[in-house]
């Protein structure tokens, strides 16, 4: 009879450690293990060679090793305005544009949502659909729409509305237009499903109490679709706080985001430490309204039960 | 079944001149090309407990929306204390609805659910808290006016529910199934409690059940409906001893029908010939019924009485015990028929162990009074 080839029960694991240890082990190497390197880069010196940095644990003769840990490029962030105008300049954008994708997002969500079950499904591929092109296009595409002779351009001049070209490309104007419009659906995606999901005998239940419509909105629907706002604000504004392509392509000189700068110091300046500094803070500064998020996501849990 | 009024012989409202508080007329809706609600014509009185019966699809629903404002009739129209609100919106009607669901909203604890609607009419908020403590008390839930829905237990969210719906007085309460959620024991004991507030407030109750137990504990008056039609609109006793047809007769308790046609009339008294029954039928019967007509009698099984011996007068049957069902308080029992017909009877267990119990196989005589069977013509 021949047995059944199985682990030794020893090394047998639950599926459950699988399970959660599938998304960890993915989220370890290729998150916390690249991230450990641009902190060990970010703590050492800028020096001219290959790579650009130098090492901080070295060897120095015959066994003695030494650490040198440099936090002056934390330094230098802290005391050269420009990176703390930066990090202000990409705040900026993207705390804007959240909001702007908000106003613009929230009626677009709760449209779908309210919409017959057979307009769903087209409307919402009508959001899905611009990620079936690649998103460099999307942006070139902007940069001929907006530019001096671009279409916007041509139609108000040909309204006669303008003489002159408005100056519209390389301005803050085009980074939100492009930053905004990129970004939507990331908002819309999530708020739709908190929406869809709200209870509609809750607006009949204030409708009877004497609720006019437009206070059942403030009063039921938006208290209650604050998780899908949180979540939709959440993945516009982390991803727009670092982003580089919108404010390279369509912003101008006085554009000053901190993706934009990081991109600088890695490749112009080749100063890696720095911008790994740079890096780091970025993602600790993000860290704080994650979170935040979950904070409230766990409190929402729990009164919902 | 429990009775908490007096039973008038008579319907109490059919003779009132008083406007009717609500006034349904003619009113239909279609969804596509189904009628939900196909040309019902209703008045309901001033304090009436009103239940709207019948089995899922039946339109009870579709007609209690109409009157909360949730859905427009496609024709007909409705009129509330006199005023037509065919096309008034549901937050200017002076009509609160208890949801099946019971809609309370979650992101609010209960004393903000209780309030929500006396701050739509800016009701001052010393009063607010007053009528809600005094909602609180109503429904005996002053001890939980600070949780969240999800914190309450089924019956506590139902008395929640219930203090909302109140705490605007409004001249007439909607309850959709109001009790659908409760276990059975609660079911009961809030049948009685729901009465009583009813009788204390004064406010017309207009309940859509699916329960003829609870239709027939709690009601002032029932609309039986069938397939977007009203059936019958009568008391609770009279719905139950005087059905007007097969359907009204089916869906509340159980009954005996047999088929026949009528010999002859007079003095209030049909005598009805029926080959099912293998006897003649005498029921009592005040309207003029042709000879030769096609009829039902109906009887129901507890108006049975069994007989020692055979007799060959009107309403005496004759037949063999097939099935005996014990409940504990009554018996029932399954007769078989000389035609093969089946019929239902049954007696209360008055002793613990009779001498002599009706058992398997056994002949019986059955016969009952005329005054206690009824006949239908639909």
């Amino acid at each position: 009879m021949m047995s059944r080839l199985s682990w030794p029960t020893a090394l047998r694991v639950p599926g459950r450690v699988w399970v959660i240890g599938a998304p960890w082990f993915w989220l370890a190497l290729f998150f916390i293990l690249p991230f450990l390197f641009v902190l060990k880069i970010s703590l050492s010196e800028a020096v001219l060679a290959q790579p650009p940095y130098l090492d901080w644990v070295r060897e120095v003769e015959d066994g003695m090793v030494l650490i040198q840990l440099n936090f002056g490029n934390y330094l230098m962030l802290w005391e050269d305005s420009l990176y703390l105008a930066a990090l202000w300049g990409s705040f900026k954008v993207a705390a804007i544009s959240t909001l702007i994708c908000l106003l613009i997002g929230y009626p677009m969500a709760y449209a779908i949502a309210l919409a017959p079950n057979h307009w769903r499904m087209p409307l919402l591929m009508l959001i899905i659909l611009p990620f079936w092109t690649s998103f460099l296009i999307r942006v070139y595409a902007w940069m001929g729409i907006l530019k001096d002779n671009g279409l916007i351009n041509q139609v108000l001049m040909g309204m006669g509305l303008i003489s002159e070209p408005l100056q519209i490309l390389h301005t803050p104007v085009a980074v939100y237009i492009g930053v905004v419009y990129s970004y939507l659906p990331f908002l819309v995606l999530p708020l739709y499903a908190t929406l869809i999901r709200l209870d509609n005998t809750l607006l009949e239940a204030a409708a009877d109490l004497g609720c006019r419509p437009w206070k059942q909105f403030l009063t039921i629907t938006l208290p209650q679709s604050v998780p899908g706002i949180l979540a939709g604000s959440m993945l516009v504004f982390i991803p727009v706080m670092g982003e580089f392509v919108i404010p390279d392509l369509l912003g101008g000189p006085d554009t000053l985001m901190i993706g934009k700068l990081m991109w600088t110091e890695f490749f112009s300046n080749k100063d890696w430490p720095l911008a790994s500094a740079l890096a780091s803070v970025l993602l600790v500064v993000l860290i704080i309204p994650f979170v935040l998020m979950r904070h409230y996501e766990q409190k929402t849990a729990d009164n919902l039960g | 079944m429990p009775q908490h009024r007096p039973a008038p012989n008579d319907n109490p409202w059919a003779a009132s001149d008083e406007e009717p508080i609500v006034r349904v007329e003619n009113v239909t809706k279609t969804f596509g090309n189904t009628y939900a609600v196909d040309d019902i014509s209703l008045n309901i009185h001033r304090g009436e407990f009103f239940s709207l019966l019948g089995a899922s699809g039946c339109g009870k629903t579709t007609l209690l929306r109409m009157l909360g404002g949730f859905e427009t009739p496609t024709s007909g129209r409705i009129f509330i204390d006199g005023q037509d609100v065919t096309h008034v919106p549901p937050y200017e009607r002076p009509i609160n609805m208890m949801f099946q669901s019971y809609a309370l909203f979650p992101h609010m604890t209960v004393a903000q659910n209780i309030a929500f609607g006396l701050k739509q009419d800016r009701m001052p908020s010393l009063h607010i808290r007053e009528r809600v403590s005094e909602m609180m008390a109503l429904v005996q839930i002053e001890k939980l006016a600070n949780r969240k829905p999800h914190q309450l237990s089924g019956g506590q969210r139902q008395r929640v529910a219930l203090a909302r719906a109140l705490a605007k007085h409004p001249k007439i309460l909607l309850l959709d199934e109001p009790l659908g959620a409760l276990d059975k024991k609660l079911r009961e004991q809030t049948q009685f409690e729901l009465v009583n507030i009813q009788e204390r407030l004064g406010i017309t109750f207009i309940v859509v059940t699916h329960d003829q137990e609870e239709a027939m504990t709690m009601s002032s008056r029932i609309a039986l409906m069938h397939e977007g039609r009203i059936e019958q609109v009568d008391t609770p006793r009279r719905m139950y001893e005087f059905p007007i047809s097969r359907y009204a007769a089916g869906f509340i308790g159980s009954v005996n029908l047999f088929h026949g046609h009528v010999v002859e009339h007079n003095n209030d008294m049909v005598l009805i010939r029926s080959d099912e029954a293998g006897a003649d039928l005498l029921v009592h019967h005040s309207q003029p019924l042709l000879s030769g007509m096609e009829i039902t009698v109906a009887v129901r099984p507890e108006k049975i009485i069994v007989r020692e011996q055979r007799n060959d007068e009107p309403n005496h049957l004759h037949g063999v015990i097939q099935e005996i069902a014990y409940l504990g308080d009554v018996s029932i029992y399954h007769i078989e028929l000389a035609s093969g017909k089946r019929v239902q009877f049954t007696q209360s267990n008055v002793q613990a162990l009779a001498e002599q119990p009706l058992t398997w196989g056994q002949e019986v005589a059955l016969s009952w009074n005329p005054y206690s069977c009824g006949v239908l013509s639909q």
